[in-house]
């Protein structure tokens, strides 16, 4: 292999003679003795270097640069290397401007607002034109039957089984706690009030919501954002297929109309969770239970899980599609897009939620 | 100076197949030092499961590769990092660090390597790769999603560069540029090679390139290299693949071109002698 770069200087002629490999696998401390020599500089004679390429070429010519040196014994094509890296010094910016943290941490806060503000603006004109989708598809009767029935399948069929282990575990814990507590007061028939009420007025609806906005909200934003990268969204509209109504009608659709199916499906789940634990643990016979049910729940905790839900999948869907549709750039926009649309889907859900909760308690559906 | 041919990369008995479909039967090849090979062949030879078979990205089914004297199948990620130091590749989108800017694009092989590498001389090197390889100078702190196809190809390029190899792999690196940016892209090349005495391993659908550049030519065709040489020597073999290819009408244009550049560069010194 050959020599690691070295030097040797003559400080009565000022020439410094340079040999070995001005390589950078070969560079060694080359640069820090050349950054710390301080004697005469004249003449660098490179007739002894084995190889050069630009790192070495590069580290000559800033020393030279400094000392104010000649070059000299460069074999032709050693110079037309040299020749080519001295013509790209030229000022080069490597670094974006440097903001102290302090302004940059406001900077960021305020762009955050800002953000907030537009997706939120965003959000409320894509959930507007959206409905426009709707109307003309009716309008014009294009509705999409084929790839409505498929997002059914996606977002409310092959959910079925993880929804049914999640509301069927939530079930269980519910009953367990519940008797835990109830049972201090001799109380533990509440149980069933407790499972059935809960399961069929939130925790039906909102477990599956959050299962929703996680398996097909986030699908739906990494589908159109990945779309939008390959340019099928633009090719899309050029061929006169409007995206809104192509992609984002039938997913918004799908959300809407199978959230209340799966929610409804969660909460029966849900009670049966609960009748087992009720069953094995508290020794309250399947039959008494199931009338115990029929009993305590009133019909509008039905009503009120039903109306919920609908809106919830609206939302998760919208959410998604529209995050999904801003996906510009690169790829990482398309997981960054995705978060955005799981967070945003869920954190409107319980917001509504808790909207939900005073609105049907003023109507007196307690 | 041994005149005896240097090879850099060596094939033998290559084999690919992704299920039924057979990509590559019995390739060999042979790159020598120093020179700027083409490799040309229809959509769907396999020119970039080649390249990628040789740097050791797709296992082979069958056959030995070696660049460098050593082989490239089945090393692990971690392995091999000799070679990885001596080889720069360009991929065809130019595949840059997306959450990185250009300047540290540039810098991530130079640290992988040379971690102790002064930071001052890391963004020294880091510029001059920018501008030797056609950016603009406000391009360092840019990042590849602000940057134009063209742009990402020259960063893509000057990360490639990053470690001054001997070997450079370049896949489809004018397609997508215009005509007048293309044309930089092979002088720079050539300018490079000659400068670092590069071997270059091009892939390219680009007439203007094979006859502007490349010293010999491959040609790929029925799952195998089926001639190697100059154009000339090509086209002097009567198969009428490579017939299609090279006379086609985008060949002669291509030709015609060359020649008129030929008789430019050859008439010019003349011409002002006469003034």
């Amino acid at each position: 292999m050959s020599d690691a770069a070295s030097f040797s200087d003559d400080s009565n002629t000022g020439t410094l003679r340079f040999s070995g490999s001005l390589s950078l696998a070969r560079l060694g401390d080359l640069p820090e003795r050349l950054a710390a020599y301080d004697g005469r500089a004249e003449r660098l004679d490179l007739s002894g270097i084995e190889r050069l390429d630009t790192i070495g070429a590069w580290t000559i010519h800033r020393f030279a640069q400094r000392t104010g040196a000649t070059v000299e014994g460069l074999t032709p094509d050693g110079q037309y290397l040299f020749d080519q890296v001295r013509a790209a010094d030229q000022p080069v910016r490597i670094r974006g401007e440097h903001v102290p943290a302090f302004t940059r941490v406001l900077g960021e806060v305020g762009e955050a607002t800002i953000q907030a503000g537009r997706t939120l603006y965003g959000l409320l004109g894509f959930l507007g034109a959206t409905v426009i989708a709707f109307g003309s598809i009716i309008r014009y009767r294009r509705f999409r039957f084929n790839a409505t029935v498929q997002r059914f399948e996606v977002v409310g069929v092959s959910a079925l089984g993880i929804i049914a282990l999640m509301s069927f575990l939530i079930g269980i814990v519910i009953a367990q706690q519940g008797a835990v507590q109830l049972r201090q007061f001799g109380a533990e028939i509440y149980t069933i009030n407790l499972v059935g009420r809960l399961s069929l007025r939130e925790l039906g609806v909102l477990m599956t919501a959050i299962m929703v906005a996680g398996r097909s909200g986030s699908a739906f934003a990494a589908q159109i954002g990945t779309m939008k990268l390959t340019e099928e969204v633009d090719a899309m509209r050029t061929i006169g297929v409007s995206p809104m109504e192509a992609l984002v009608v039938p997913r918004v659709l799908a959300t809407t109309l199978m959230m209340p199916l799966l929610g409804f499906y969660s909460a029966l789940i849900g009670i049966i969770g609960g009748g087992l634990l009720c069953w094995a643990s508290l020794g309250i016979p399947w039959v008494t239970y199931v009338q115990q049910i029929r009993e305590v729940v009133p019909i509008s905790d039905v009503y009120v899980g039903l109306i919920k839900a609908p809106v919830f999948g609206a939302i998760i869907g919208i959410a998604g599609c529209f995050q999904g549709m801003q996906v510009e750039a690169d790829a990482e926009q398309v997981g960054l897009r995705t978060t955005s649309a799981v967070v945003q889907g869920i954190f409107l859900v319980i917001v509504l939620d808790a909207f939900f909760a005073v609105f049907f308690s003023s109507i007196g559906w307690l | 100076m041994a005149k005896e041919k240097d090879v850099i990369i060596h094939v033998r008995g290559l084999k690919n197949s992704f299920g039924e479909q057979v990509v590559h039967e019995d390739l060999d090849l042979d790159v020598y030092r120093g020179e700027i090979i083409g490799v040309v062949g229809g959509s769907g030879t396999g020119k970039s499961v080649l390249m990628r078979s040789i740097i050791g990205l797709q296992t082979p089914d069958a056959g030995e590769v070696t660049v460098f004297g050593e082989p490239t199948i089945g090393r692990g990620e971690t392995e091999a990092t000799d070679i990885r130091k001596r080889w720069g590749i360009l991929f065809q989108g130019g595949a840059l660090f997306s959450t990185l800017t250009v300047a540290e694009n540039v810098e991530v092989p130079i640290k992988e390597f040379y971690p102790k590498l002064d930071p001052v001389l890391l963004d020294e090197i880091a510029s001059y790769k920018v501008v030797m390889t056609g950016l603009p100078p406000d391009a360092g702190p840019k990042y590849p999603a602000e940057l134009s196809g063209g742009m990402k190809k020259r960063a893509g390029l000057a990360r490639a560069l990053a470690l001054d190899p001997e070997l450079l792999f370049l896949d489809e690196p004018t397609a997508g540029l215009d005509p007048i940016g293309a044309a930089a892209f092979d002088e720079l090349t050539k300018s490079l090679q000659r400068t670092m005495g590069l071997t270059v391993f091009l892939i390219t659908h680009d007439l203007d390139s094979l006859y502007a550049i490349c010293d010999r030519v491959a040609v790929l065709a029925d799952r195998k290299v089926i001639a190697v040489g100059t154009i000339d020597e090509l086209i002097a073999l009567d198969h009428p693949w490579i017939e299609e290819y090279f006379k086609g009408p985008r060949g002669r244009a291509a030709i015609a071109t060359q020649e008129a550049h030929d008789a430019q560069s050859a008439g010019a010194p003349q011409g002002t002698g006469a003034d």
